[in-house]
């Protein structure tokens, strides 16, 4: 009997498919408050005046407070810090002062009994604001840097000066971002007597942000209470430490009232962390065989206004990601952090890999042109072999040591390829006035960040298993998949565990669910947990049964006498006979069976992979049609297939949306043009085709005691990746397409500046 | 200066079969009524302006962005939102489909899509059975869903429109 490796339903399908989820909106209480937040309207600006006189006035309205309200000097700090540079000159402050820095900052929060009256007494707010010039383009020479970091090692000059090749490409990634599909939600209910807080709608890393929040507070942490919610959507951006995030709470606890702040489309759209857009020069030095000598990227980020909680690990997963598979023998990563007046930015999905992926990819497919080399045997030369894993790069990263830990490259590439092929991806029959063009792309991905996680298995005395992580349901199957690690560890059957995520107090050592570290990290503390919860109830039948543990073995819930069918305990009763005063139980001994562990994770595991696109592009209209995609991916260890593909599957429309749909693009005043679905265009079903995908088992990750790799990232890496190589084929290019996304116009350039050259 | 009064209107609306006398504002949109008046949760909305189609449900029979719809126009309707789907406990064929398909992984967008393909199936009738794939990805693109990339879903479309044109 093994639950891993299963295609289970999950156990979180029957409440969201019954419309019985709880997500952070579901939840009101009575007496609550609503907020409603007042954001700038201007991109870059000296706040003059900020007149609240009639907002305040209007019916059913409680407050309207504004920065000058607040204790003095709040900023929101860096969660993910990288060594080196000092940010605190950019953090970002919880309500603007004197100065507004991007559309849709945070000015004032007006606070009633009905959402809609907030709305409406929002509108009553003057603002008086004297327009500064806005910075837009990061690329301009004296655009505000917040940090520059370099990564690398080798000598990079020597190399390029000694190649027989040199081949350059520039590649600007768009700006877009995760933008899940319930927007945020927070919803804080004090408690007068106690002095407590309860909240509910935080997700992703909720210790770290009641933490953060207590110490904002000036409270105890464990006067605040973080219940777990469902979340329609997280992919890096939600659960994040927002300026509502401190503002609901302490309005709350200001008014003594409980409060409930509901974000809308258009605020999202403009407050919540974008993402992605990096200006990339990229080269490559190659011998006369084509093997790799040194790479060199000099990339600009655009960071927007601020730098929010994750600093600048974005950049640096960029710089230090950027070699992926490759042997490469030198290496400089450069990039320059900038601020500009927009929406700051933080991690979206495969954060720094999208990006760089792309710029590598599409560099390898213009080198294997220039070099007259197949595209797939060009890399097949410079993959890092079998023998060459574990592969240290002298590179640090989110303050771990960069170990390229386990895999065949290689043997990945050519069954991409060969699958690819046995799909027809290259002979696809012709349609007329359409060009098709095949782009293939190989990755590594990073999953199981550290340095830990917490899990507790408990059963109780109708021998349920309850299981307390400390990771967070983002839509990810959490549940379902943590049920499975801990009834093959405990013996028991995956319908009889129960799983808690996401709650502070059920879980206060949690280190939460990004990173795609859920599984990696999360699940091994479940392992160990429920491992020792077995060991324990063993122990104690072995009291019970009178027999010797040695000849004791787990299975179905019960407590068995190997070859000998007649004795059994079931972990029911083991459950009771562990109660406090039982017989069974030692002077000394912990009552309960149950079982707290922690899983220390110092360095991060590699999964990896290759995405190939076929693509129709109309030369006429410029618009492009992923046909086929087909996505190979080392996973490890699946726990649940059905649940992976679903991560491949849906990071493969994510990566199509940025390919080639979806920007937040400004006009030249630092408005922002993309504040609705109509203009934010994420791909529909007509626009993701049916995704091909090969899960392969092959190379068990050493790292963690269940062989497994993430899983929540690999299907988004390498599309930009894909989709540029595949429309540069298609539209037969010597050099690249320049950038992301591709949208028509971008695309009837491209073709246009061909037929001029 | 205006008047401050609300414009409260007095209305009666089924939701799933039961029926329910409520005071709801002129410019009080449907899908906040059921949610926020009536406890009708399921119904999720994403956008606000009609594109995502989280909000979707069955008004009188037919598929409707529920923000777009203020509440009084529902005065007298029938509505069926995704708690009216299943029967007891029971899933309804097409939501076993979608758990069987994995059509969903965070479920915000999942009882849009339910709404949507319930109303076309109910109305195409014995022709769903017919349902092309592509007919299915035409209906399926009506909504957004960030996490599935729509495999699941246009499978779990075809399943059930075939399983009902086998049923008696």
């Amino acid at each position: 009997m093994s639950s891993v490796g299963a295609r289970l339903a999950r156990k979180e399908d029957p409440r969201l498919l019954r419309g019985r989820g709880r997500f952070g909106d579901d939840i009101s209480v009575p007496g609550q408050l609503w907020a409603r937040v007042v954001r700038s309207p201007s991109a870059h600006g000296h706040v003059n005046d900020l007149d609240v006189t009639q907002a305040a006035k209007a019916p059913g309205i409680a407050a309207v407070v504004t920065a000058a309200d607040l204790p003095a000097g709040l900023v929101i700090p860096v969660r993910l810090a990288v060594p080196g540079p000092d940010l605190s000159g950019y953090l970002q402050p919880v309500l603007a002062g004197t100065t507004v820095r991007y559309v849709g900052e945070p000015l004032a929060v007006v606070v009633g009994e009905d959402p809609y009256a907030c709305e409406d007494a929002a509108e009553l707010v003057e603002i008086d604001i004297s327009e500064r010039t806005a910075v837009l383009d990061a690329r301009t020479p004296d655009s505000p840097t917040a940090a520059e970091l370099t990564r690398g090692y080798g000598d990079v000059e020597a190399a390029f000066a000694a190649a027989r090749h040199v081949v350059r490409i520039e590649l600007a990634i768009g700006r877009h971002s995760g933008v899940p599909l319930e927007p945020r939600c927070l919803l804080a209910v004090p408690h007068c007597d106690t002095g407590s807080l309860d909240i509910f709608g935080m997700t992703k890393v909720p210790v770290f942000n009641r933490d953060l929040l207590a110490r904002l507070l000036g409270l105890d942490e464990t006067l605040i209470h973080v219940h777990g919610v469902d979340a329609g959507g997280g992919f890096g951006v939600r659960g994040e430490f927002y300026p509502e995030d401190f503002l609901v709470p302490w309005l709350a606890l200001t008014l003594n009232r409980p409060v409930k702040w509901a974000e809308d489309r258009a605020e999202h759209l403009v407050a919540v962390n974008h993402s992605r857009q990096q200006h990339h020069r990229v080269a490559a030095a190659f011998d006369g065989d084509g093997r790799i000598l040194a790479l060199d990227d000099d990339v600009t980020h655009d960071n927007g206004a601020y730098c929010r909680t994750h600093g600048v690990a974005v950049p640096e997963l960029t710089v230090a990601m950027l070699p992926g598979p490759y042997r490469v023998p030198a290496y400089r990563g450069r990039i320059r952090v900038v601020l500009t007046n927009k929406t700051p930015c933080g991690t979206y999905r495969a954060p720094g890999r999208f990006e760089g992926t792309a710029a590598r990819e599409h560099l390898l497919d213009v080198a294997a042109g220039q070099l007259g080399l197949d595209r797939i045997e060009l890399r097949r030369r410079n993959l890092l072999t079998r023998d060459e894993t574990p592969h240290r790069r002298p590179i640090a990263t989110l303050g771990t040591d960069l170990i390229l830990d386990t895999g065949d490259y290689p043997a990945l590439l050519a069954a991409a390829a060969g699958e690819a092929d046995r799909l027809g991806y290259r002979a696809l029959p012709a349609e007329p006035g359409v060009l098709h063009g095949f782009g293939l792309a190989m990755f590594v991905e990073k999953s199981g960040l550290g340095p830990q996680e917490t899990a507790d298995v408990t059963v109780s005395k109708s021998g349920a298993v309850h299981v307390y992580s400390g990771g967070t349901s983002v839509g990810q199957g959490i549940e379902t998949v943590l049920a499975q690690i801990a009834a093959d560890a405990l013996g028991v059957e995956p319908g009889v565990v129960r799983v808690t995520t996401g709650d502070t107090a059920a879980q206060p050592f949690g280190a939460g669910s990004w990173a795609s570290r859920s599984t990696v990290v999360g699940g091994s503390a479940v392992h160990l947990a429920a491992t020792a919860v077995r060991e324990r109830a063993v122990e104690l039948a072995a009291r019970i049964l009178e027999a010797a543990s040695e000849d004791l073995d787990v299975s179905d819930g019960a407590v068995i006498v190997r070859g000998d069918p007649g004795p059994c305990v079931s972990l029911a009763e083991i459950a009771r006979a562990a109660e406090p005063a039982s017989p069974y139980l030692r002077p000394g001994e912990p009552a309960g069976l149950s079982a707290r562990r922690r899983f220390e994770a110092s360095h991060m595991t590699y999964p990896y992979g290759a995405h190939a696109a076929v693509v129709a592009v109309d030369p006429g209209t410029g618009q492009v049609r992923v046909l086929r995609y087909l996505v190979a991916y080392e996973v490890g260890r699946a726990v649940n297939p059905t649940l992976v593909e679903g991560q491949l599957r849906g990071g493969v429309a994510q990566g199509i949306g940025g390919a080639l749909f979806e920007e937040f693009r400004y006009d030249d005043a630092g408005q922002p043009q993309a504040i609705t679905f109509i203009e934010y265009r994420m791909p529909t079903a007509a626009e993701v085709p049916p995704v091909d995908l090969l899960v392969c088992q092959d190379a068990p990750s050493p790292g963690n005691p269940l062989g497994v790799m993430g899983a929540g990232e690999g299907g988004v890496n390498a599309v930009g990746a894909a989709v540029a190589n595949a429309v540069r084929d298609a539209l037969g290019l010597t050099g690249g397409v320049g950038q992301l996304p591709l949208t028509p116009a971008r695309v009837r350039e491209l073709w246009e500046a061909r037929h001029d050259g | 200066m205006k008047d401050t009064a609300k414009d409260m209107h007095p209305i009666t609306v089924r939701v799933n079969g039961r029926h329910h006398e409520l005071v709801v504002e002129a410019r009080r949109t449907l899908a906040d009524m059921l949610r926020h008046d009536l406890g009708y949760t399921g119904t999720h909305l994403g956008c606000e302006h009609g594109i995502c189609g989280a909000c979707t449900v069955i008004l009188d029979g037919q598929p409707a962005r529920a923000c777009l719809v203020f509440g009084v126009q529902a005065d007298g309707a029938e509505v069926r939102t995704v708690e009216g789907l299943a029967d007891g406990e029971a899933l309804s064929d097409l939501q076993q489909a979608f758990s069987d398909h994995h059509a969903l992984q965070c479920g915000f967008c999942t009882p849009g899509f339910l709404m949507l393909i319930e109303a076309y199936l109910a109305e195409a009738g014995a022709d769903a059975g017919e349902l092309a794939e592509q007919q299915a990805r035409e209906l399926v693109a009506s909504n957004l869903c960030r996490c599935t990339g729509y495999q699941g879903i246009v499978a779990a479309v075809l399943a059930t429109a075939r399983a009902r044109r086998g049923a008696p």
